[in-house]
């Protein structure tokens, strides 16, 4: 499994053509306590840069993007009940959707760990 | 997916995000102004932000959630200086003239008003459209009134254009306002304002206020803008600081951002100048039809002789097409300012739109308000708001949606 970022805070993990997505750390910090997390549903098809699912704080939603070209595979439904799992664990069990990525070529065009951290 | 400038997108910088909502009143390229308090709120780590021309604190490390609950809990101090006070004097020295002379720009009854108390109010223009909402208190020997940050220009320059012949008007924009709201805010002041103790809920006082280097002079007024106890407190600017700084000092009283000012006025119902109320709202559209007084109503001793008072007036008879109403959401998904309503949740007839929105952190659910076609008016009456491409249901509900904590 390999984990990639993005510019726009989102996080991918990869395992052959499945993976989950969700926000980085950095990114739950700056929303604060998220209310409310949904999810395109399931089928879904998305580009790159699609809005994929929202996140809402008290006073703002902000959407969250595929990070790459693929089908929706399913919500966290533990984020129904707990949208601030979000906050607790951002980058593990804080997970938003499934998606089955369509081009895993298209993942090298993403940004390591260290890349992201850099920016 | 959903309106672009009513949601903030992740994809920017992450420090930009929880600012954009709030550039409405304000241009980017406007140079900012910064209120007495700037450098302390820097120094609370506060995030600042613009909002109507000002750089403010958006929050504090708390965030806004804690902030919120904080102030509902125990007691929260917000740097409120931004707005606009004016002091109006009658040239007679007579303050009752100054009063009846503000009558002639808004609809409330401040003849009326006693010595050492204040009323909210609203500007009128000719159309019944409401330019700002405003406090304006008889401070004995003149009238003190506090309007909003980025009406403030106009509002002066609107109110010394109508009085001057019979008053003073003087801009007092480099004072400073602060907000000490809170079930605690009594136990928090009186300590170093003995005086507050015997207010009640919209009394005004002139007084001093102890700091670390010595008393200085206030007003204090027992009121403010989220449905809980508290005070306002205005000082010059020179000494907003070391007013901060001492009121800070004391037990429980935590900075509180612009954040949660604004979820704890809509949990209250109070409305957003530019958002809920503005030059397209009348009074009576608005609900706010208890702001005008029956002095000024039909038959009172007098009534109407305020910008738009023919409209206003035949509105009070006749009724009006929408009304401001506050919403509840069945769901948890907050709705948001600009969603579409509708009478069915197939979005066939639209009746209204959102004008506040956000999740309620007391409430503990979504809060809205929104203007409705009268016939959609009636408390308990289910509408849906157009969120994300799905109808969600909502109900029309009695406001406020937290029971206020004043001091009558």
């Amino acid at each position: 499994m390999t984990t990639y970022y993005t510019k726009s805070h989102e996080w991918i993990r990869v395992d052959g053509e499945q993976a989950i997505v969700g926000i980085t750390t950095h990114a739950s910090e700056e929303l604060g306590e998220l209310v409310f997390v949904e999810a395109k549903d399931e089928g879904t098809e998305v580009a790159a840069g699609d809005a994929a699912a929202v996140v809402e704080s008290v006073k703002a939603a902000s959407d969250i993007y595929a990070p790459v070209a693929g089908t929706l595979a399913g919500f966290n439904e533990a984020l129904s009940d707990d949208p601030t799992l979000v906050g607790r664990d951002a980058e593990g069990e804080g997970w938003i959707f499934r998606m089955t990525v369509s081009n895993p070529d298209d993942l090298k065009g993403l940004l390591t760990a260290e890349q992201y951290k850099s920016l | 997916m959903f309106p672009a400038a009513f949601c903030v997108e992740l994809g920017a910088s992450a420090s930009s995000r929880l600012e954009i909502e709030w550039t409405g009143l304000f241009r980017m390229s406007d140079s900012l102004q910064r209120t007495p308090l700037y450098d302390l709120n820097l120094e609370l780590g506060a995030k600042m932000v613009p909002f109507a021309g000002f750089e403010m604190p958006i929050q504090f490390p708390a965030g806004l959630m804690a902030e919120h609950l904080h102030t509902r809990e125990k007691v929260g101090l917000f740097d409120v200086s931004h707005m606009g006070q004016i002091r109006i004097a009658a040239k007679s020295g007579d303050v009752k003239e100054a009063a009846a002379a503000l009558e002639t720009l808004v609809p409330a009854d401040y003849v009326g008003l006693a010595a050492g108390r204040q009323r909210y109010g609203l500007l009128t223009n000719e159309e019944g459209g409401i330019l700002d909402d405003l406090m304006v208190a008889n401070m004995g020997h003149d009238l003190l009134v506090v309007v909003n940050a980025g009406c403030k220009v106009q509002d002066a320059d609107r109110i010394e254009k109508a009085l001057s012949d019979r008053c003073v008007v003087t801009r007092q924009f480099d004072r400073g306002l602060m907000a000490l709201q809170g079930p605690a805010a009594e136990a928090a002041l009186a300590p170093l304002c003995p005086a507050v103790k015997d207010m009640r809920f919209m009394d005004v006082i002139e007084t001093e206020l102890a700091t670390a280097t010595g008393p200085v002079k206030v007003t204090v007024s027992r009121s403010g803008y989220t449905g809980e106890d508290g005070f306002e407190i205005g000082c010059a600017g020179a000494d907003s600081e070391k007013v901060a700084r001492a009121i800070l000092a004391q037990p429980d009283v935590l900075p509180i951002g612009l954040g949660a000012r604004d979820s704890l006025r809509l949990e209250a119902g109070l409305c957003l100048y530019g958002n809920d109320i503005d030059v397209t709202t009348t009074p009576v559209e608005a609900s706010l039809g208890w702001a005008i007084q029956k002095a000024r109503r039909e038959g009172g001793s007098r009534e109407g002789g305020y910008p738009g008072a023919e409209v206003v007036l035949k509105q009070v008879h006749d009724g009006v097409p929408r009304k401001r109403v506050g919403l509840l959401a069945e769901g948890r998904a907050p709705v948001r300012a600009g969603a579409k309503l509708f009478a069915d949740a197939e979005g066939q007839k639209e009746i209204g739109v959102v004008t506040s929105g956000a999740f309620g952190p007391s409430v503990k659910a979504p809060v809205a308000m929104g203007y409705v076609a009268s016939d959609y008016a009636a408390l308990d009456t289910p509408v849906f708001a157009e969120l994300r491409g799905k109808y969600v249901p909502l109900h029309v509900r009695a406001m406020p949606f937290v029971a206020p904590g004043f001091k009558r």
